[in-house]
């Protein structure tokens, strides 16, 4: 198999529904000819054209809600957003129209509608720059939100939301872009809405989904070392989310600790951290544990912005006390 | 009535069936409306209810300039006028209102939310301004697959200062987009004056940043509003390029059933009842001698019993299941 790029593999999936369906289009900032701020969509306007590939002006509001009306209308966008920081200036497009149009009309409408583009802390980047916004889109009912953690993951992925008839909040990562990891060649899909173990384990399960997820990988092998066997439960899909992988994995090793990079007041960790609670309280060893963000803006020094995130540090400590060690 | 200007030359350029057309949808937008309040003043509407009683000339002028099999329409909260005059059933337009489950969007959408995608009726949207980007984009779509359709996007005074005008203007023009903008200039963003809060006054100058053209109508003579409207769709399907239009208009009833309109003067509402836009089609048509007193009054009546019908349609209608309430909230 081939090792390649988590921006590859993102644009092997725009690359590949492109080809496969003409009323795919992408559109944003600079997705054209720059290439992608990201370079996600590296040599598709050479391939597809202006009219497909649409370069917009910094009018986050107005494009997004073109993208709704595209799809409205019978089109399938993919609206590219530079990082979703600015998806702040076009909020009124994703909660007025992108979710509601289909309820308020009685399901006349279809969505057929990906928005993506990065989405939590990177580095250096300041308090405006480095938002995990999870929690907001998951708010949303008539909204899918995934957030892949691999390539593999995030390819197959982007695939199924492309073809999806809903709105998708497609979550993907700054750091995480130039990941590798292993593509096979050709065609597959991976479904919304289903989690992926991506360590099985029989002490603890570790819920997480997107960026944080290898993190999460380093902290069992560091648990491991100490004798602790947990499982690493990937949700890559929030909404709708696959309550019945956690609580499976909760159910055998009767410990959990959840790990969101977003802030911990009305989080989609404090919500998974509720749900388990209450549909796993008989198997429950101990308390569940939510690592968040810390409930400060991101700052610019590097010692801040790293001890205002979730860490491996704290994954391991969290593990440690559901264990009670 | 004698105040009343009229413009019969216009008036011949017009068959006398379609000007019947056009009286005849104005006065069934204006009794449905009537009908619509009162019925709110019973209870049998609820939360908010835009009437656009005064406005008629707009909607059905503008409409009736279109082909909704390519065409496509969209429009603010003050919609019920704009379903009607795409043709929807006023049964199904107030037994929505009525929240019942056969109203056009199953009595989930209410009266700011009139959709139906088979007649290109795209609502119907709640929030000021939000709907003007999303026209773009059926433009978009309408321009990607060279349909040759227009997409008129109504909003009001008070919607014309959102950034997402100004955005959509800029979009429109650097796209290309066969979209009209109709501003309808009622004079109030709910109750503020709009002379009280632009910059300027004369609204058909906010398409010159973006390069677009502006007209501005006089929105209370339907046969200008269908004149212009149907020069500039035409223009439109030939170029492809947006352009922008002020309809200068007037509503008659607050902004919504709860608001008294304080903000403005008794005398300043009787000076635009003179130029009711019903009335001014009807001299229109006087003078043509192609409409009578009798006829007229039969038009009225008509508009009257259509809808009485679809408040008894309403009213005899189920409620939604609660089954329901979980429903197309994803495809």
């Amino acid at each position: 198999m081939a090792e390649i790029t988590f921006r590859e593999a993102l644009r092997q999936a725009m690359d590949e529904e492109m080809e496969r369906d003409p009323d795919v289009i992408l559109l944003g900032e600079e997705v054209g000819q720059y290439n992608g701020a990201y370079k996600v969509s590296q040599g598709l306007l050479d391939k597809y054209g202006e009219l497909r590939v649409v370069d917009t002006p910094i009018t986050e509001e107005g494009f997004t809600g073109m993208g709704v009306g595209a799809a409205m209308a019978g089109l399938r966008p993919i609206v590219e957003w530079m990082t979703f920081n600015f998806s702040l200036m076009a909020v009124d497009q994703i909660f007025s129209n992108a979710s509601k149009q289909r309820y308020m009309s009685g399901g006349q409408f279809t969505l057929p509608i990906v928005f993506r583009g990065p989405n939590g802390p990177a580095e250096f980047l300041g308090a405006q720059h480095s938002q995990a916004l999870q929690s907001i889109y998951a708010h949303v009912p008539g909204l899918k939100v995934i957030a892949p953690s691999t390539p593999y993951d995030g390819k197959g992925l982007l695939k199924s939301a492309i073809r999806d008839n809903n709105p998708v909040m497609f979550l993907e990562s700054e750091l995480a872009y130039q990941w590798k990891g292993e593509v096979p060649e050709g065609e597959y899909l991976i479904p919304i809405g289903e989690a992926d173990v991506k360590r099985p384990g029989k002490d603890v399960t570790i819920v997480g989904f997107s960026k944080p997820v290898k993190m999460l990988l380093e902290a069992a092998a560091a648990l491991e070392a100490e004798g602790i066997d947990a499982e690493v439960v990937d949700l890559r899909t929030i909404r709708p989310l696959d309550e019945e992988a956690v609580y499976a994995s909760v159910r055998k090793t009767n410990r959990c600790v959840i790990v969101d990079e977003a802030w911990p007041f009305a989080s989609v960790g404090t919500h998974i951290g509720w749900l388990v609670s209450k549909n796993c309280f008989d198997y429950l060893d101990a308390p569940v544990e939510v690592i968040t963000g810390e409930d400060v803006p991101m700052p610019y020094n590097h010692r801040l912005e790293l001890s205002a995130q979730p860490s491996l540090e704290k994954v391991v400590a969290a593990v440690k006390r559901t264990l009670y060690l | 009535m004698g105040k009343v200007q009229t413009k019969s030359a216009l008036a011949k350029e017009y068959g006398k069936e379609e000007l019947e057309k056009l009286l005849r949808e104005m006065l069934l937008i204006r009794r449905f409306e009537e009908k619509a309040g009162q019925m709110y003043g019973l209870r049998k509407i609820g939360g908010f209810c835009h009437l656009y009683i005064g406005q008629e000339a707009v909607a059905v002028g503008t409409v009736s300039a279109l082909d909704l099999a390519r065409d496509y329409v969209i429009t603010g909260y003050r919609d019920h006028a704009h379903a009607l005059a795409c043709g929807m059933s006023p049964d199904v337009v107030m037994a929505e209102l009525y929240g019942k489950a056969t109203g056009c969007s199953k009595g989930k959408g209410g009266s700011m939310h009139m959709y139906d995608a088979e007649k290109h009726m795209l609502g119907g949207n709640g929030i000021v301004g939000s709907q003007i980007p999303v026209a773009t984009g059926v433009a978009y779509k309408i321009r990607y697959r060279k349909e040759n359709g227009v997409v008129l996007c109504y909003f009001g005074d008070g919607a014309i200062h959102q950034g997402a005008f100004h955005e959509s203007m800029n979009l429109a023009k650097i796209y290309k987009l066969p979209v009209i903008f109709v501003c309808e200039n009622n004079h109030y963003g709910m109750g503020t004056d709009y002379r009280r809060v632009s910059a300027v006054l004369d609204f058909s100058v906010m398409g010159a940043a973006y390069d677009i053209p502006g007209v501005q109508v006089d929105g209370m003579d339907v046969l200008e509003v269908h004149s212009e409207m149907s020069k500039a769709v035409e223009q439109v399907r030939k170029e492809s390029a947006p352009m922008f239009f002020e309809m200068k208009t007037y509503r008659y009833r607050g902004h919504s059933m709860s608001d008294p309109a304080h903000y403005r003067t008794r005398e300043e509402l009787e000076q635009y009842r003179e130029q009711d836009p019903i009335i001014i089609l009807k001299n229109h048509m006087v003078e043509a001698k192609l409409i009578d007193d009798e006829s007229y009054q039969k038009m009225d009546d008509e508009a009257k019993e259509i809808s009485n019908r679809a408040a008894d349609f309403a009213e005899a209608s189920e409620e939604p299941s609660l089954e329901s309430l979980y429903d197309d909230v994803l495809a």
